[in-house]
Protein backbone atom coordinates (compact mmCIF):
# COMPACT_ATOMS: atom_id res chain seq x y z
CA UNK A 1 0.00 0.00 0.00
CA UNK A 2 2.93 2.36 0.64
CA UNK A 3 4.77 1.53 -2.27
CA UNK A 4 1.10 2.33 -4.46
CA UNK A 5 1.05 5.62 -2.54
CA UNK A 6 4.43 6.65 -3.12
CA UNK A 7 4.10 5.74 -6.41
CA UNK A 8 1.11 8.18 -7.23
CA UNK A 9 2.94 10.93 -5.64
CA UNK A 10 5.87 10.61 -7.66
CA UNK A 11 3.35 10.34 -10.70
CA UNK A 12 1.58 13.68 -9.39
CA UNK A 13 4.43 15.50 -9.32
CA UNK A 14 5.41 15.08 -12.79
CA UNK A 15 2.44 16.05 -13.87
CA UNK A 16 2.55 18.99 -12.08
CA UNK A 17 6.14 20.19 -13.08
CA UNK A 18 4.24 18.86 -16.52
CA UNK A 19 1.91 21.51 -16.46
CA UNK A 20 4.30 24.36 -14.80
CA UNK A 21 6.95 23.70 -17.93
CA UNK A 22 4.17 23.58 -20.76
CA UNK A 23 2.53 26.61 -18.95
CA UNK A 24 6.17 28.47 -19.64
CA UNK A 25 6.99 27.46 -23.19
CA UNK A 26 3.32 28.60 -24.28
CA UNK A 27 3.72 32.18 -22.76
CA UNK A 28 7.68 32.57 -23.78
CA UNK A 29 6.65 31.16 -27.70
CA UNK A 30 3.32 32.90 -27.97
CA UNK A 31 4.11 35.11 -25.77
CA UNK A 32 1.59 38.08 -24.09
CA UNK A 33 3.21 41.24 -25.94
CA UNK A 34 1.66 43.18 -23.04
CA UNK A 35 4.02 41.28 -20.74
CA UNK A 36 7.18 41.05 -23.23
CA UNK A 37 7.01 45.45 -23.57
CA UNK A 38 6.94 45.99 -19.56
CA UNK A 39 10.51 44.53 -19.21
CA UNK A 40 13.61 46.31 -18.47
CA UNK A 41 17.06 45.39 -18.13
CA UNK A 42 16.83 45.95 -14.00
CA UNK A 43 13.85 43.93 -14.13
CA UNK A 44 15.00 40.88 -15.57
CA UNK A 45 18.21 40.76 -13.51
CA UNK A 46 15.36 41.25 -10.43
CA UNK A 47 13.62 38.82 -11.63
CA UNK A 48 16.13 36.16 -11.91
CA UNK A 49 17.27 36.46 -8.52
CA UNK A 50 13.31 36.62 -6.76
CA UNK A 51 13.21 33.10 -9.30
CA UNK A 52 16.59 31.93 -7.16
CA UNK A 53 14.69 33.01 -4.11
CA UNK A 54 11.23 31.14 -4.73
CA UNK A 55 12.81 28.11 -5.81
CA UNK A 56 14.68 27.87 -2.50
CA UNK A 57 11.39 28.08 -0.71
CA UNK A 58 9.70 25.75 -2.58
CA UNK A 59 12.49 23.17 -2.47
CA UNK A 60 11.36 23.61 1.68
CA UNK A 61 8.34 23.09 1.13
CA UNK A 62 8.60 20.23 -0.52
CA UNK A 63 10.73 18.58 1.62
CA UNK A 64 10.45 20.06 4.79
CA UNK A 65 10.45 17.60 7.50
CA UNK A 66 7.61 18.84 9.97
CA UNK A 67 4.48 20.77 9.26
CA UNK A 68 5.84 23.59 10.78
CA UNK A 69 8.64 24.03 8.08
CA UNK A 70 6.22 24.30 5.48
CA UNK A 71 4.54 27.26 7.06
CA UNK A 72 7.62 29.05 7.53
CA UNK A 73 8.31 28.71 4.20
CA UNK A 74 4.70 29.68 3.07
CA UNK A 75 4.83 32.96 4.83
CA UNK A 76 8.44 33.73 3.71
CA UNK A 77 7.11 33.12 -0.08
CA UNK A 78 4.11 35.95 0.71
CA UNK A 79 6.63 37.99 2.22
CA UNK A 80 8.65 37.36 -0.75
CA UNK A 81 5.78 38.26 -3.32
CA UNK A 82 5.28 41.81 -1.89
CA UNK A 83 8.54 42.36 -2.82
CA UNK A 84 8.33 41.06 -6.26
CA UNK A 85 5.09 43.68 -6.58
CA UNK A 86 6.73 46.62 -5.39
CA UNK A 87 9.71 46.41 -8.16
CA UNK A 88 7.33 45.39 -10.78
CA UNK A 89 5.62 49.00 -10.07
CA UNK A 90 8.81 51.07 -10.94
CA UNK A 91 9.53 50.22 -14.81
CA UNK A 92 5.55 50.11 -15.42
CA UNK A 93 4.50 53.03 -13.44
CA UNK A 94 1.36 51.75 -12.35
CA UNK A 95 0.62 52.00 -8.83
CA UNK A 96 -1.62 49.65 -8.31
CA UNK A 97 1.02 47.05 -7.85
CA UNK A 98 1.04 48.51 -4.52
CA UNK A 99 -2.18 48.20 -3.57
CA UNK A 100 -1.62 44.33 -4.52
CA UNK A 101 1.14 44.20 -2.22
CA UNK A 102 -0.77 45.72 0.76
CA UNK A 103 -3.53 43.12 -0.05
CA UNK A 104 -1.28 40.31 -0.18
CA UNK A 105 0.47 41.58 2.99
CA UNK A 106 -2.61 41.02 4.92
CA UNK A 107 -3.84 37.95 3.11
CA UNK A 108 -0.16 36.24 4.33
CA UNK A 109 -0.86 37.62 7.95
CA UNK A 110 -3.94 36.37 7.98
CA UNK A 111 -2.53 32.60 6.51
CA UNK A 112 0.23 32.67 9.03
CA UNK A 113 -1.89 33.15 12.11
CA UNK A 114 -4.42 30.85 11.24
CA UNK A 115 -1.53 27.74 9.94
CA UNK A 116 -0.06 28.74 13.80
CA UNK A 117 -3.28 28.27 15.57
CA UNK A 118 -3.80 24.58 13.17
CA UNK A 119 -0.01 23.53 14.87
CA UNK A 120 -1.23 24.51 18.16
CA UNK A 121 -4.11 21.79 18.21
CA UNK A 122 -6.79 24.22 18.34
CA UNK A 123 -9.58 25.01 16.63
CA UNK A 124 -10.65 27.98 14.36
CA UNK A 125 -13.55 29.72 16.39
CA UNK A 126 -11.34 29.12 20.10
CA UNK B 1 20.09 61.12 -7.90
CA UNK B 2 17.48 59.60 -6.60
CA UNK B 3 17.27 57.10 -8.87
CA UNK B 4 21.10 55.87 -8.00
CA UNK B 5 19.89 55.52 -4.09
CA UNK B 6 17.03 54.06 -4.74
CA UNK B 7 18.16 51.35 -7.12
CA UNK B 8 20.93 50.74 -4.36
CA UNK B 9 18.34 50.43 -1.35
CA UNK B 10 16.58 47.95 -4.19
CA UNK B 11 19.91 45.61 -4.40
CA UNK B 12 20.46 45.73 -0.70
CA UNK B 13 17.55 44.26 -0.14
CA UNK B 14 17.55 41.67 -2.86
CA UNK B 15 20.87 40.79 -1.26
CA UNK B 16 18.65 40.37 1.95
CA UNK B 17 16.22 38.06 0.51
CA UNK B 18 18.98 36.05 -1.35
CA UNK B 19 20.66 35.69 2.42
CA UNK B 20 17.35 34.78 4.34
CA UNK B 21 16.04 31.96 1.46
CA UNK B 22 19.25 30.52 2.04
CA UNK B 23 19.20 30.51 5.80
CA UNK B 24 15.48 28.86 4.78
CA UNK B 25 17.16 26.07 2.90
CA UNK B 26 21.12 25.54 5.22
CA UNK B 27 20.08 25.73 9.03
CA UNK B 28 18.84 22.85 10.53
CA UNK B 29 16.09 23.67 12.81
CA UNK B 30 12.49 24.88 12.69
CA UNK B 31 13.56 27.97 15.09
CA UNK B 32 16.77 29.06 13.15
CA UNK B 33 15.18 29.04 10.11
CA UNK B 34 12.29 30.88 11.26
CA UNK B 35 14.99 33.38 12.71
CA UNK B 36 16.85 34.14 9.43
CA UNK B 37 13.93 34.06 7.30
CA UNK B 38 12.09 36.72 9.26
CA UNK B 39 14.71 39.13 10.05
CA UNK B 40 16.44 39.20 6.51
CA UNK B 41 13.08 38.65 4.34
CA UNK B 42 10.89 41.62 5.96
CA UNK B 43 14.58 43.66 5.85
CA UNK B 44 14.88 42.79 2.09
CA UNK B 45 11.28 43.47 1.49
CA UNK B 46 11.33 47.07 3.58
CA UNK B 47 14.47 48.01 1.83
CA UNK B 48 12.54 47.41 -1.78
CA UNK B 49 9.94 49.28 -0.18
CA UNK B 50 11.87 51.74 0.71
CA UNK B 51 13.80 52.09 -2.86
CA UNK B 52 10.58 52.22 -4.77
CA UNK B 53 9.73 55.40 -2.30
CA UNK B 54 13.01 57.11 -2.48
CA UNK B 55 12.86 56.27 -6.66
CA UNK B 56 9.07 57.49 -7.08
CA UNK B 57 9.03 60.75 -4.42
CA UNK B 58 6.08 61.30 -2.08
CA UNK B 59 3.29 60.34 -4.91
CA UNK B 60 0.19 58.15 -4.99
CA UNK B 61 3.10 55.27 -5.45
CA UNK B 62 4.83 56.38 -2.64
CA UNK B 63 2.22 56.58 -0.09
CA UNK B 64 1.17 53.48 -0.72
CA UNK B 65 5.09 52.20 0.07
CA UNK B 66 5.01 53.73 3.30
CA UNK B 67 1.96 52.30 4.06
CA UNK B 68 3.34 48.60 3.32
CA UNK B 69 6.29 49.45 5.51
CA UNK B 70 4.25 50.41 8.11
CA UNK B 71 2.17 47.34 7.87
CA UNK B 72 5.06 44.65 7.21
CA UNK B 73 6.89 45.77 10.07
CA UNK B 74 3.89 45.96 12.42
CA UNK B 75 2.77 42.56 11.42
CA UNK B 76 5.51 40.26 10.85
CA UNK B 77 7.12 39.78 14.29
CA UNK B 78 3.34 38.89 15.56
CA UNK B 79 3.21 35.82 12.78
CA UNK B 80 6.81 34.70 13.48
CA UNK B 81 6.12 34.58 17.61
CA UNK B 82 2.86 32.87 16.20
CA UNK B 83 4.61 30.64 14.26
CA UNK B 84 7.24 29.50 16.84
CA UNK B 85 4.59 29.09 19.55
CA UNK B 86 2.50 26.76 17.27
CA UNK B 87 5.96 24.68 16.50
CA UNK B 88 7.04 24.44 20.07
CA UNK B 89 3.22 23.19 20.98
CA UNK B 90 3.13 21.07 17.78
CA UNK B 91 5.84 18.94 19.74
CA UNK B 92 9.48 20.03 17.29
CA UNK B 93 12.07 18.87 18.76
CA UNK B 94 15.40 21.23 18.84
CA UNK B 95 18.60 20.83 17.47
CA UNK B 96 20.61 18.66 19.16
CA UNK B 97 22.91 21.27 19.58
CA UNK B 98 20.87 23.85 21.20
CA UNK B 99 21.85 25.10 24.49
CA UNK B 100 19.08 26.07 26.44
CA UNK B 101 15.03 26.38 26.04
CA UNK B 102 13.63 28.41 28.48
CA UNK B 103 9.81 28.09 26.84
CA UNK B 104 9.74 24.53 28.11
CA UNK B 105 10.64 25.36 31.70
CA UNK B 106 7.72 27.91 31.65
CA UNK B 107 5.72 26.15 30.09
CA UNK B 108 6.38 22.84 32.59
CA UNK B 109 6.12 25.62 36.24
CA UNK B 110 2.42 27.23 34.59
CA UNK B 111 1.40 23.20 34.21
CA UNK B 112 2.71 21.41 37.30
Amino acid sequence: MMKMLSKYKYLRWFLGLLVITSALVFITAFGFSSLLEWQSPFLSHCFFVLMICFSLCLFRIMRGPTPADRAVAVDTLGILIVGFCAILSIPTGRDWYLDIAIAWALQSFIGALALAKYLEGRGFDE
Amino acid sequence: MNEIIGYSFIVIGMLFDIFGCLGLLRLPDVYNRLQATTKCVTLGTCGILFGTLVIKGFSGTGIKAILCILFLILTSPVSAHALSRGAHISGVKLWDKSVCDKYEEDRSVHSS
